[in-house]
């Protein structure tokens, strides 16, 4: 726990592109993840479990669901007479709440800021999946003395996804010597995570100086101009971490927690990852049911046959059906004998019996909110 | 300031539920686990809240740490309000010294100014280890338009069981001529569930005659039920006949998880309409391994199945390790079988851990004399040793 004064600001709504068919009507935070998460869980309960007892989460667009689903935070237990959970939504912006990049959001939602009690902000995106322990990343904010300490993890980035990567170079001291942004590249190299600690100062004094210049991207206007004139710690983040940058990617980091060592990372008995109750009975197997490998949410009811796949909470699966590599999102109902592999179905999917569909790994086939095939 | 509420449930939750044995040496039973992700008190609950009932005192005594702690301010079943919510009531001390409740009448008696705070005119008495679901409000409407006094729900049980229940007979109109409390020679089949519903008046005015007469024990089926039926009030039998089981020993507990399990048994928890609710542990998805096997089973988030399960009840955060076994079982919150395994017939309780190639009850085929077999009952936070034997109708709660 941190005994440090600090304030979390969660931007849900960076990274939307990145996967347009998730987000087409919600924000990234609220994408749904891991059988009964949404993305925003992640950092959210790592915020809480690491002491930061105030979040703002920043809003753009399309945040009825994310509104829905953090309600007053008492789920993550930040519903808080001091601090707690706060909803940036745009109309609390200074501007017309259509921000173009982060500094821009700094300072739509400066006010909010100003009223913390906080020495120090943390700033994440939703695009990361990891469990991190964000106190020790403030402790060694503190102990290097840097004016921003950024997150990150060495990595292997791939050409098709590096246009969404920012990327920086390490001196061995640790300190950032050069930020790349959308780099086009491939291979070994220290990948932003998105998550950095800056003084509460001198944040201020970056947001109002960025204002004026219009200046509106922090990585671009803030990383990579001030990297000779700021001090910039890189911090490394060794620990289970997955990072949403497609629909390949997003698909691929679900079904890394089919992998025991991989889940047992990321979901740590003394530091769980929160999210919103639904009141789903267990789960039921029928007698049909023959399950290998796969995460089950709270009230499925599974009488078929479920290899590799991920089922939210509320999912059906009839007799007779065969389900491979698939991602069902909640209240999908999947009737009999129907075969899938390689589909990501969202919310609340009707799939009338006997369907034959099949994506690619590489291309997972993809059917859209309350769809009916 | 209080607001009055036409109606306040008063549920029964005190009892120790001894026939559960070491399921119930540390917790009282409404808060045994059942169901897989449930406590038998989450049934009354989420009736209550489904039928519109915000207000409930839970009357405790036996073992309450966990009881309460589960309750805590009544947030999962949406019963943390304003005005009303939950209420843990436990004994208490007064002016005359302190007294435990000697009885479910003397339970609700020594809380008569917490319900007039809220100045009900009904007062539904419930049972805090039944599992079934009921509209209480559609028996109050019935109540009502009876011009009830008293309204008990009554089951058509079969005569040779009728003497395990309170007795009553009724007349076509529903209104009940005669009621006895486990009568030998039963005249009807119409036995009391235990719950009730009575204007506050009336019951108030029995409670302290039956409070201010040393003779008589201090018991609703025995005492209230009677005395009100003699003094001439109005007393309707309320027939209901949906599934209902009172779990108040360990085979009834066990048979009430498998049918859950029974397609044929109508008591559904997936009805959108209905929820049951409960405190929801906060874990991720159940984990189901390569090599696992699961049919005809309910089983709760948080678990990790290699083995293979069959006709049995998994809650919450249990593990169970490859090559286990476990079927027509109900393992609770926590626990662990570990690898090769084999849990057949048995309950597990809490937090337990079941050694590698243990071995848990057996199949009653086995038996030649079924008198000689029964459920194996493994209590909670129990350690069975590597290759250990609990045989069947053992009963466990030290470790072995």
């Amino acid at each position: 726990m941190s005994d440090k004064n600090v304030l979390g600001l969660i931007f849900s709504n960076l990274h939307d592109e990145s996967i347009n068919d998730l987000t087409r009507r919600r924000t990234m935070g609220s994408v749904l993840f891991g059988g009964r998460y949404r993305l925003i869980d992640f950092p959210l309960s790592a915020m809480v479990n690491s002491g930061v007892g105030e979040v703002g989460v920043i809003t753009k667009k399309n945040y009825q669901s994310l509104l829905d689903h953090l309600g007053n935070g008492r789920e993550w237990d930040m519903s808080r007479k001091n601090g707690g959970l706060h909803l940036l939504p745009p109309f609390s912006h200074n501007q017309d709440g259509i921000y173009r990049g982060r500094l821009e959001a700094l300072y739509g939602v400066w006010e909010f800021v100003m009223r913390s009690n906080a020495d120090y902000i943390l700033l994440s995106d939703c695009d990361i999946v990891a469990n991190m322990e964000y106190d020790k990343i403030i402790d060694a904010h503190i102990a290097s003395g840097a004016d921003i300490t950024a997150v990150y993890a060495k990595g292997n980035v791939r050409m098709d996804e590096s246009h969404t990567a920012t990327v920086f170079g390490v001196a061995d001291n640790g300190q950032i010597a050069d930020v790349l942004i959308s780099p086009e590249m491939s291979g070994d190299s220290n990948i932003s995570l998105n998550t950095y600690v800056i003084g509460k100062t001198l944040l201020k004094n970056i947001v109002m100086d960025a204002k004026p210049r219009n200046l509106v991207d922090f990585e671009k206007d803030v990383l990579q101009a001030k990297v000779s004139t700021l001090k910039l710690m890189g911090y490394e983040y060794t620990e289970y971490y997955s990072r949403i940058s497609s629909m390949q990617s997003y698909f691929e980091a679900n079904l890394a927690l089919l992998n025991t060592e991989n889940r047992r990372a990321l979901f740590k008995a003394d530091s769980p990852i929160y999210t919103k109750v639904r009141d789903n009975p267990p789960a039921k197997y029928g007698i049909n049911a023959s399950v290998k490998n796969s995460l089950i949410g709270d009230g499925c009811i599974v009488d078929g046959k479920v290899e590799n796949c991920i089922l939210f909470r509320g999912v059906k699966v009839g007799a007779g059906t065969s389900l491979k590599n698939c991602i069902i999102m909640q209240d999908t109902v999947i009737g009999k004998k129907c075969g899938l592999q390689n589909v990501i179905t969202d919310k609340k999917v009707t799939i009338t019996d006997g369907r034959l569909l099949t994506g690619s790994s590489r291309c997972p086939l993809f059917l859209a909110k309350e769809s009916e095939i | 300031m209080y607001i009055k509420k036409e109606c306040v449930a008063m549920l029964l939750a005190g009892g120790q539920g001894s026939r559960l044995y070491a399921l119930t040496k540390d917790m009282a039973k409404p808060a045994v686990p059942f169901g897989g992700k449930y406590r038998l008190i989450d049934f009354p609950l989420s009736n209550c809240v489904n039928s519109g009932i915000d207000t409930v005192g839970v009357l405790t005594q036996y073992q309450p740490l966990v009881l309460h702690d589960y309750l805590g301010n009544g947030q999962p079943w949406d019963l943390d309000k304003m005005h009303g919510g939950v209420h843990a009531l436990p004994p208490y001390q007064n002016i005359n010294g302190a007294s435990w409740y000697s009885g479910s009448a003397n339970a609700i008696y020594q809380n008569i100014s917490f319900i007039d705070r809220y100045n009900p005119t009904y007062v539904v008495v419930l049972s805090g280890d039944h599992v079934y679901k009921m509209d209480y409000n559609k028996m109050l409407e019935c109540h009502k338009a009876k011009n009830a006094d008293c309204t008990i729900p009554v089951l058509d049980v079969p005569l040779e069981e009728a003497s395990r229940f309170g007795i009553m007979t009724a007349n076509e109109e529903g209104f009940i001529t005669k009621f006895e409390e486990k009568p030998k020679n039963p005249k009807s089949t119409l036995a009391s569930m235990g719950i009730y519903i009575f204007n506050w008046d009336k019951l108030k005015k029995a409670l302290i005659e039956n409070e201010n007469d040393p003779e008589q024990e201090k018991d609703f089926g025995k005492n209230i039920i009677p005395n009100m039926l003699a003094d001439g009030n109005v007393m309707v039998a309320y027939p209901f006949d949906d599934y209902w089981k009172d779990v108040g020993t360990l085979d009834s507990l066990w048979d009430a998880n498998m049918d859950l399990l029974n397609p044929n048994i109508p008591i559904d928890l997936y009805d959108p309409n209905w929820k049951m609710y409960s405190r929801n542990p906060v874990m991720p998805p159940q984990y189901i391994g390569e090599d696992a096997v699961i049919e005809n089973s309910m089983v709760t988030d948080g678990c990790e199945i290699f083995g293979s399960v069959d006709f049995s009840v998994i809650f919450e955060g249990v593990k169970i390790g490859k090559g286990a076994k476990v079927n027509y079982s109900i393992i609770m919150p926590g626990t662990v079988i570990e690898d090769g395994a084999d849990v057949e017939y048995a309950i597990v309780g809490e937090n337990s851990v079941i050694g590698k190639n243990a071995k848990i009850g057996t199949d009653p085929t086995e038996f030649a004399n079924r008198d000689d077999w029964g459920i194996a009952v493994v209590g909670h936070g129990i350690t069975v040793a590597e290759g250990k034997t609990v045989s069947p109708k053992a009963i466990i709660s030290e470790n072995v």
